[in-house]
């Protein structure tokens, strides 16, 4: 092989990806490789190069890995591809119950999109089905609509945020460093319409979950940590474990035995135990502020996987600062009786300075909302005096 | 008059609208959808030294502010001049949110933001000066929870401030340390002023009036610091007898209306030279975690120290007040021991003490209540025996506790 020859590196790179079914298209179009921006804010988010429109569907580039979350955070019943990409020869390095540590020059994209519904210009389906959103390992286009895609990127002085929010013709995405509103209408059959505004985050927005420890202040991501992402993904390869896969392609170091790996629940795995299903959903909604050196710690509350099952956690703690928040009951969690407390109160309500989380959703998670019900229902013990 | 409470609920889409009416866009006219679309890439781009200047004129907005830098002014063009409405907020819940320090905002107006109207958490050297904070509705339980609230962050200084319709507290210092908060007004709100697991604040010539309680020093369990040291002088304190209008559980639920200055739990507080007068329930409260209602064993940390200590009240003109108490239990107190038309002295003690830690049948020197007001009476209820013995024995009271010395904060620009 002639490396020097650009055109020969470009059949090569095709072939490649050909082969590894991550870009049927690249060969009648090869693609520039992904941009890192080292500094700066592209307008838009073709500028990027980590995913780009091919044939009616958006795919990925060269070496850029999607990846799904045990238990994903809700964002008012949207549908997400997740991306990573890293420079040649730089890998993560893995942490326990981190963000793994990743190098200058990492891409994270996570797109927000919709399956169609029938309807008006805003109807857009609810639904957990995904079996029409990809055609190949592309989202097809022809049954989605994209929303926004958000980048992390990390640089030198640490990672930043940048929300692109995708135009009406679905053929690129437009930096909203203000964020944006669409309206938009979930749809599923046999039920009433619901309209909501989906708010895109702004800048600083994004940091309201993204810096997790005050002190620091520094963004970081949130889903690429172990016990998010120990579990299987349909690759073209095959399937395999998302860790192990990172590993094999030089993502990812220092990877211990998976023994030692940690792994949240699937909160929809009705195998899993309920307390595991509930954990792990509070974990990846809530604990980006409620851990003990986030911005809800001002509350004494948290939902970090190893937060202990006692005050800790709510059970039988009056609130801080919950305002109107209460709903009228005296306690965060009172065991055995959801109806009394005020977790599901606030995750049932859809009003700005009631709802929790306080960003993200315009919407009620009904079923996340029933399962921390059960959870409390089946949580033994009493808040006496 | 009701059904113009009514209006006003359905009107401001929230108590209505929860389930049947849709969250639809604001729909901010472009003008200010613009005007904030410009401030909002201010606050992105602000950075130490940064002053944002926020033109006269009320603005609408309808998404919080938030701030992450450190070294900013905002600056309006006067509260009066400079309004800035969250009505229509729908992305939140405060108004303008904070997360900076050596920050200062001043000269302007946040109205009806869905939950707080100005938090700053986690700053060193926090200046609030000339803003107002309003609920424009008037007292309502939808309101947002505080209306100026600095939260786990060190130097604060409010002055000339005011805040107004709160369902919680009007300002409010949650877990930090050197405060002064100083001729501020707050009306209208549950409480008034609250000091919260603070170290080291003072309290002064603010006027808190038409409040359900006036000015408030607790210590809340399971949080990062417990509170002691606060001066609460030369205030004005009266007439706060709206009906408590804060959601059940909220610890300022428990604050009965007509309360003036309230002591919950907190230790080395000290009340003197306010002028305190007509408030219904009582003029000064005295007590501890016990008397909340939210005591519970499994959901309170055992470290908690849930008694006042060393509370010495000095010096404060009274008049008027207890005259119609808040609460069976007081009304029934208040009818036994001084009659229908009698009134509650100025000073009521739920009688909760540590009865693990007495000398001589009284708590150790350092830690007693001591008042030396004139004739002013304590009435200590018998809490822990469900009012069953109270008394106004003033005995206990007769001591003197060393002077707090004053907050000293860094010297403003």
């Amino acid at each position: 092989v002639n490396a020097a020859s650009p055109f020969k590196r470009v059949l090569i790179r095709a072939a490649l990806q050909l082969s590894a079914g991550l870009m049927l298209a690249a060969c009648s179009q090869p693609a520039p490789p992904v941009h890192f921006f080292a500094e700066g804010r592209p307008q838009h988010l073709s500028e990027w190069q980590v995913l780009f429109r091919d044939h009616g569907r958006l795919v990925t580039n060269d070496r850029v890995v999607p990846y799904d979350l045990n238990s994903p955070l809700f964002s008012d019943y949207a549908h997400k591809f997740r991306t990573v990409w890293m420079p040649e020869g730089k890998a993560a390095v893995y942490a326990g119950n981190e963000s793994f540590d990743f190098p200058v020059g990492t891409i994270i994209t996570k797109t927000f999109f919709y399956p169609h519904a029938a309807g008006g210009a805003a109807a857009v389906a609810r639904t957990y089905d995904q079996s029409r959103d990809f055609a190949g390992a592309g989202l097809d286009l022809a049954n989605i609509r994209l929303i926004e895609t958000r980048i992390l990127v990390r640089r030198e002085q640490g990672w930043e945020a940048l929300p692109y929010v995708w135009n009406a013709d679905q053929t690129d995405a437009e930096l909203a460093r203000t964020g944006d509103e669409v309206p938009l209408e979930l749809v599923a059959a046999g039920e009433p319409s619901e309209p909501f505004t989906y708010v895109v985050p702004n800048e600083n927005q994004c940091a309201g979950c993204h810096v997790t420890d005050l002190k620091t202040k520094r963004i970081a991501p949130i889903g690429l940590k172990a016990r998010h992402l120990n579990r299987d993904y349909a690759y073209p390869s095959g399937i395999q474990n998302q860790l192990a896969y990172l590993q094999k392609i030089g993502y990812l170091k220092d990877l211990p035995p998976f023994a030692d790996v940690p792994r949240n629940a699937d909160w929809r795995n009705t195998h899993e135990t309920l307390d595991a299903r509930a954990r792990a959903y509070l974990d990846v909604n809530c604990a980006h502020c409620h851990n003990p050196t986030g911005p809800a710690n001002t509350t004494g509350l948290s939902f970090e996987p190893q937060t202990a099952a006692d005050r800790h956690l709510g059970v039988c703690k009056p609130p801080v600062a919950a305002g109107r928040g209460t709903g009228d009951h005296n306690f965060d969690i009172v065991p055995g009786r959801p109806q009394e407390s005020i977790l599901p109160f606030r995750m049932d309500s859809r009003e700005s300075g009631v709802m929790m989380p306080e960003q993200g959703r315009g919407t009620v998670h009904r079923e996340g909302l029933a399962l921390i019900r059960d959870w409390i229902a089946a949580m033994p013990g009493q808040c006496g005096v | 008059m009701r059904q113009l409470a009514v209006w006003i609920l359905c009107l401001s889409a929230i108590a209505c609208g929860r389930h049947e009416t849709p969250s639809q866009p604001a729909g901010l006219s472009a003008e200010d959808a613009a005007f904030q679309k410009r401030l909002q890439e201010q606050f992105l781009d602000a950075k130490p030294g940064t002053v944002i200047d926020i033109a006269p004129g009320k603005h609408a907005l309808d998404r919080v502010l938030t701030l992450r830098a450190d070294g900013v002014t905002i600056r309006g063009a006067g509260a009066d001049k400079t309004i800035l409405s969250y009505k229509n907020q729908i992305s939140g819940p405060e108004g303008i949110l904070v997360y900076g320090s050596d920050f200062t905002i001043e000269d302007l107006s946040i109205e009806d933001s869905k939950g707080d109207g100005l938090k700053i958490n986690d700053g060193e050297n926090i200046t609030i000066r000339r803003i107002r904070v309003a609920w424009t509705g008037g007292p309502q339980t939808t309101n947002g929870a505080y209306g100026i609230y600095p939260v786990k962050s060190r130097n604060i200084l409010i002055e000339d401030s005011s805040s107004w319709g709160a369902s919680d507290a009007g300002i409010y210092v949650g877990q930090s340390v050197n405060v002064v908060v100083r001729r501020c007004h707050a009306e209208q709100n549950v409480a008034g002023i609250e000091i919260e697991n603070t170290v080291n604040a003072d309290v002064y010539e603010n006027t808190a009036t038409g409040n359900t309680g006036g000015i408030l020093v607790f210590n809340m369990p399971n949080l990062s610091q417990a509170g002691h040291s606060t001066r609460v002088f030369k205030n004005k304190v009266h007439g706060n007898n709206v009906g408590n209008f804060a959601a059940k559980g909220a610890a300022v639920a428990s604050v009965p209306a007509g309360a003036g200055v309230v002591v919950n739990s907190n230790s080395k507080v000290e009340i003197f030279d306010n002028d305190i007068a007509d408030n219904k329930t009582v003029n000064v409260i005295i007590s501890a975690y016990y008397s909340t209602n939210y005591y519970n064993k499994p959901g309170i940390d055992p470290n908690y120290d849930p008694y006042p200590r060393a509370i010495f009240v000095y010096d404060n003109r009274f008049s008027g007040g207890g005259d119609s108490p808040d609460g069976l239990d007081l009304k029934t107190l208040k009818v036994a021991m001084f009659g229908l038309n009698g009134r509650l002295p100025d000073i009521l003690w739920d009688g909760y003490r540590d009865e693990k830690n007495l000398v001589n049948g009284q708590p150790p020197g350092q830690e007693r209540i001591c008042v030396k007001n004139g004739n002013a009476v304590v009435l200590n209820a018998d809490g822990p025996h469900k009012y069953k013995n109270p008394t106004t024995d003033m005995a206990a009271y007769q001591c003197e506790l060393p002077k707090l010395p004053p907050v000293e904060l860094p010297s403003r620009t």
